[in-house]
């Protein structure tokens, strides 16, 4: 007999609880719960549930019926002559305090002081004064008081295993509880009746199910005779097996797309070790500059120095830094080539921008745009919103005549691929731009503006010594070259757009993997569905209107 | 970016206008400021608002309320700048001689003095609190610069600077009761929470910088203390300042900050007095030095930096908001257009063309940056304040209008296009630290560093940061420890760059793009590995040849890594030469890393496939 045709008849000759009915009939319960639910499903079956605490004994309770109760064992290992009490407590350790309690309440043994050749000899001798000896406690000689026990305690707990616990008293219960031979466990059953359709079902004639098309049928060309059970859409299905691809470096690949649409060329930035001179003093950085201090930018051990510097351009780097040229009147200060040959890790890829200009200054002009997006490395502890690496994106257009107008036209461009439409400037300053910018763009999600980057033209005494014999930013030329840049880090819109407060859940080793695996694929434009619901609303309005 | 902390309240009466903290945050915006934070403070049972204010690293004249006020009012309009003047120098004693030896620790000072200025509680904390700002920043921490500010009444010129042994320097230092020498000063300011950070500057030195009066009263021992004999207090009416310096820009730019910041207290508000300063080869300079420096721009040039088409008077009034003052002078430029730019683009405007040169009527503008704008060092610096005197805001967005045509680095694409091939293997994409322990490269996969492998950091704040990674694998390592509540097998990939000691290179390392595979579960799966690395191969176009005779294709050939368990490591050999491993993990590295299920990984070379 199938298990639904067992339900079915049981539940004809009255209503059951599954649990009784499991035990009795030894039926795996999870397959039995199964079973009626599907009944239930298809309203044969009523199910009700019936929580039911129920009094169990607990391990040591259980050991008592194969083994005694504790006092009833103490019992037992009291000799005829009687044995000290110490060396009973040896027997029975943690338990033998308590248990030994539990025999005198019984009344079971009895003690006899008896006295130490010591404390003979204390009686014999007054203490002596200023002497306080430890305080000893007399031993107890322990006897049977009794010839046999009635262990009414291991009657109670035979009668609590055979689930007659209301025999008992409250009382009883309580002490048994607390002596942690008993617990009360909560059990949920269901007590399943007759449901609606249970006639119509039981008197019909029985099809069987098919659960799903098979490929015989396909063959067989059967597959119209068979009726195929109803398949229960409020589920999931199984879960995809596969790989996939970290959130940041699918915002990257992204990134890297909008540059490529809009006409930029990659740049070579696979160096994390870089120069000091490539990395602050070729961007006119001053070698006093907070940002050179080790207490921000990691220096090498090993390479500790840069072997190979172009001389001529540290040459007019040098003069740059110490007397300006080209209109500037440069920092004023003694510039120091053994500072510029520092090895660092680099902590931005402006680094390798300065040295794609110094290439292309190779070659005859033509407009170009260049983009890089990679790691950059700062000395800092990690935190919340601070890493010790991260990944810059930059980009820059050389070409004649352009304006920070052009900047803030191109910047537009860009990030409103990255899904932004509203910006705004603020004046900000860097050592190696002038204009500079900060980039707000407005998150209409968090309803607020958010700093999204920085940008500038590069300073003429940056681009100057890169590029021999042209002109930048020369008030006397009527054309004249610049160089329009921004940059971004890959984390921040990243954290913006996941809603991610802790970096440390985006990058490193730190990351849950459950994350990466059920990550979006990545639509960059962290306003995007919150514009599309208030362009809904709007136009629900004018419908309205 | 500096910050300073300003109260609301003070800065509104300084203003002369209120404002919301909304308005009062735009007008930092367009002003190039940032209202970074409001917060409330409890003082003398009252709440007071603070308003604490970014400030660009550069616009040292903007860290004190003096100087915010002032520059906002110019910018509003409602005040004209002030015109800083040095007058004739007060006494023929306020001179100061520099010694020859001051050269071997701190070469430079420069003086000021200000004379018949009215200090009230508010403006001497200001005085102070701006010394604390500027020692921060400009100064570096005092390294490069030390402020001294002295009561001149209380001491008497001519005023020598000298460099002497410790022993020989004897004073009571500020606010303290009792004479110490050079010594024991260091020894008891050592334990001064605020002090002790600035005793490493000349501590070390056989000779320590001091200045004294005529009658040998110590007024300072730069960079660390003043001596309290020449107090400065509220009651004082004529304030002598002087700074000492490695670097006598920022010492010329600190000064003047303090004096044209302060000076609008004198009796004659931005006036000041100077003192002669003798160096040791007799030149005699004085300071303060107020000249401006001048800078030349057009108004064409600045128009076309910004973007913007205004006219020469529009511009000397936006100049002027930004307290820059011009002398304009109308004249024709003849530009000599460079010959490879003018091949490209012949630009349409009215303008006369002869010959390559062209002609525009155009404005020459001469422009004189106050003692207060020290960032002010070349033309283009001039035409940022225009823009932001016009507002970035307000500028017409443009585009560049030549064609440029993008292209990937053939290394970054072919990552990016493996990347994909190798998550729809199977495997989860890790994004792991370049940096890590030496441990983690070393120990943990017991491998020996004889020093010529890995790039070592010097002052790393972390040990996770001593090294940059020579291998994928301890970042993939530690990602698979912290992935212990997924269901096995775990299966992970990494595609990045690791950082190898290399002396043919200019600095003396390179990356290296690797691509690295790793598979944990409750059996080895070596064969899945395997199976990896034939798949790269495969979508590599790189034919497999199990005897190694041809050269385009790949081979494995077993070998002995320390990392992988004996008998269960291969070399990845291509055109015959090696270009990765790959195997099970060595067990001992498994307990390093807390590993507690076995370990297939694979990692290779990827630059060798281009």
């Amino acid at each position: 007999m199938s298990l639904e045709s067992v339900i079915l008849s049981k539940v004809k000759e009255s209503p059951f609880d599954t649990r009784e009915l499991s035990e009795k009939l030894k039926l795996d319960y999870n397959k039995l719960i199964q079973a009626i639910k599907s009944l239930e499903y298809k309203k044969v079956l009523e199910c009700k549930i019936k929580v039911l605490n129920e009094i169990v004994l607990t391990e040591s309770g259980k050991k008592c019926l194969t083994a005694g109760t504790p006092e009833s064992r103490m019992f037992e290992s009291i000799p005829e002559n009687g044995i000290k009490k110490s060396e009973l407590m040896k027997i029975f350790g943690r338990e033998g305090q308590p248990t030994f309690g539990q025999c005198m309440k019984c009344g079971w043994i009895r003690s006899e002081k008896i006295e130490t050749k010591e404390q003979e000899q204390e009686k014999e001798q007054p203490k002596q004064k200023g002497k306080k000896k430890k305080k000893q406690r007399p031993d107890l000689m322990l006897f049977r008081k009794v010839e046999e026990i009635n262990d009414l305690v291991l009657e109670d707990l035979k009668i609590i295993h055979d689930r007659m616990s209301e025999k008992l008293t409250k009382k009883t219960l309580d002490i048994l509880k607390r002596r942690k031979l008993i617990t009360t466990i909560q059990t949920k059953s269901f007590v399943v009746s007759q449901g609606p359709e249970y006639e119509k079902y039981t008197t019909t004639q029985k099809i069987e199910y098919q659960t799903c098309l098979k490929k015989g049928m396909l063959q067989k060309n059967n597959w119209k005779s068979h009726t195929f059970k109803k398949y229960n859409f409020k589920s999931l299905g199984v879960p995809t097996k596969g790989g996939s691809l970290q959130p940041i470096l699918k915002v990257r690949s992204e990134m890297r797309k909008a540059f490529l649409e809009m006409g930029f060329e990659e740049m070579k930035t696979n160096r994390y070790v870089e120069s000091s001179f490539w990395n602050f003093d070729a961007l006119f950085q001053p070698q006093q500059h907070p940002a050179r201090d080790a207490h921000d930018t990691f220096f090498m051990k090993n390479p500790k120095k840069a072997k190979q510097i172009p001389e001529e351009l540290m040459e007019k780097v040098k003069t740059t830094h110490e007397t300006g040229g080209y209109g500037s009147i440069g920092w004023r200060y003694k510039w120091s080539e053994d500072e510029s040959r520092k090895n660092l890790l680099r902590t931005h890829t402006t680094a390798v921008s300065s040295k794609t200009l110094r290439e292309i200054s190779k070659e005859p002009f033509r407009p170009r745009r260049f983009f890089s997006i990679d790691r950059v490395f700062r000395n800092e502890t990690l935190d919340a919103t601070h890493l010790a690496e991260f990944h810059q994106v930059e980009g820059f257009i050389i070409d004649k005549n352009l304006s920070l107008g052009d900047l803030i036209g191109v910047i537009s461009e860009f990030f409103g691929k990255l899904g932004m439409e509203k910006f705004k400037f603020k004046a900000a300053y860097n050592p190696y731009t002038e204009p500079s910018m900060e980039i707000f763009a407005f998150h209409n999600g968090l309803n607020k503006w958010i700093e999204i980057g920085n940008s500038g033209i590069f300073r003429p005494e940056m681009l100057q010594p890169l590029f021999s014999g042209t002109r930048f930013n020369d008030y006397k030329e009527d054309v004249n070259l610049s160089v329009i840049a921004w940059g971004l880090s890959v984390e921040r819109p990243t954290m913006i757009q996941y809603q991610i407060q802790d970096i440390r859940n985006l990058v490193g080793h730190t990351v849950d993997l459950q994350m990466v695996k059920k990550g979006p694929i990545c639509r960059l434009g962290f306003p995007r569905k919150v514009i599309k619901e208030k362009k809904k609303e709007e136009e629900i309005k004018k419908e309205k209107n | 970016m500096p910050t300073v902390a300003i109260k609301k309240l003070e800065l509104f009466e300084a203003l002369g206008k209120t404002y919301t903290d909304e308005e009062f945050e735009q007008l930092c915006f367009d002003f190039g400021i940032e209202l970074d934070d409001i917060e409330e403070e409890i003082e003398n049972e009252e709440k007071v608002i603070i308003y604490k204010i970014d400030i660009p690293a550069n616009r040292y004249d903007l860290l004190c309320i003096e100087g915010l006020a002032r520059s906002l009012r110019i910018f509003l309009g409602l005040q004209e700048p002030p015109v800083f003047k040095v007058k004739e120098r007060l006494s023929e004693t306020h001179k100061i001689t520099v010694l020859p030896d001051c050269a071997k620790i701190r070469p430079f000072v420069v003086c000021a003095i200000l004379k018949d200025i009215t200090f009230t509680e508010k403006n001497y904390k200001s005085f102070i609190d701006l010394q604390d700002k500027l020692h921060h920043n400009i100064c570096r921490r005092r390294k490069l610069v030390a402020i001294g500010t002295h009561d001149l009444d209380k001491i008497e010129g001519p005023f020598t600077y000298e460099a002497l042994l410790p022993s020989e320097i004897n004073f009571i230092p500020l606010n303290q009761t009792k004479k110490m020498n050079g010594e024991e000063l260091m020894k008891f300011y050592e334990s001064d929470l605020k002090l002790k950070h600035y005793l490493h500057l000349i501590r070390d030195s056989s000779v320590y910088p001091v200045i004294y009066d005529k009658n040998r009263t110590v007024l300072s021992l730069p960079p660390i203390i003043n001596g309290e004999h020449s107090k400065i207090s509220l009651k004082t009416k004529n304030v002598f300042i002087e700074c000492t310096a490695l670097d006598l820009t920022k010492a010329n730019i600190t000064l003047n900050t303090v004096i044209t910041m302060f000076s609008e207290y004198c009796s004659e508000p931005f006036t000041v007095h100077p003192v002669d300063i003798k160096y040791p080869n007799e030149k005699i300079v004085s300071t303060p030095n107020f000249d401006c420096v001048s800078f030349e721009v057009s108004l064409n040039y600045v128009n076309k930096l910004i973007g913007i088409n205004i006219d020469a008077d529009k511009m000397s009034e936006l100049l002027h908001k930004m307290q820059l003052e011009e002398i304009k002078e109308k004249r024709t430029v003849v530009y000599s257009n460079k010959k490879e730019i003018e091949q490209e683009e012949e630009e349409e405007e009215e303008e006369k063309e002869e010959g390559g040169k062209k002609e525009i009527v155009d404005y020459l503008l001469t422009v004189k940056a106050p003692p207060t704008r020290s960032d002010i060092i070349h033309a283009c610096d001039v035409a940022e304040d225009v823009g932001i005197a016009y507002g970035f805001n307000n500028i017409v967005r443009t585009t560049p209008k030549s064609n440029t045509i993008g292209g990937v680095f053939p290394l970054n694409e072919l990552t990016e296009l493996l990347r994909y091939e190798i998550a729809q293997a199977g495997y989860t994409e890790a994004l792991t630290f370049a940096l890590c322990s030496h441990d983690d490269c070393f120990k943990k996969m017991r491998v020996e560093d004889n020093g010529k492998i890995a790039a070592v950091i010097e002052n790393a704040k972390s040990q996770m940061f001593q090294i940059a990674r020579i291998s994928l694998l301890p970042g993939l390592l530690r990602t698979r420890v912290e992935s212990d509540h997924l269901k096995l097998p775990i299966k992970l990939f990494e595609v990045s760059d690791v950082v190898l000691l290399d002396e043919n290179s200019e600095i003396g390392s390179k990356n290296e793009r690797r691509c690295a595979g790793f598979y944990s579960g409750t059996t080895d799966g070596f064969e899945y590995i395997h199976g990896l690395l034939d798949r790269i191969m495969e979508v590599l176009e790189v034919p497999c040849d199990l005897e190694g005779e041809k050269t385009e294709a790949y081979y494995i050939k077993e070998t002995d890594h320390p990392s992988y368990l004996p008998g269960r490591c291969a070399s990845v050999f291509y055109r015959h030469k090696q270009v990765g491993y790959l195997g099970v993990l060595h067990p001992e590295v498994l307990i390093n890393f807390n590993i507690s299920t076995p370990c297939s990984v694979l990692e290779i070379n990827l630059e060798e496939f281009l």
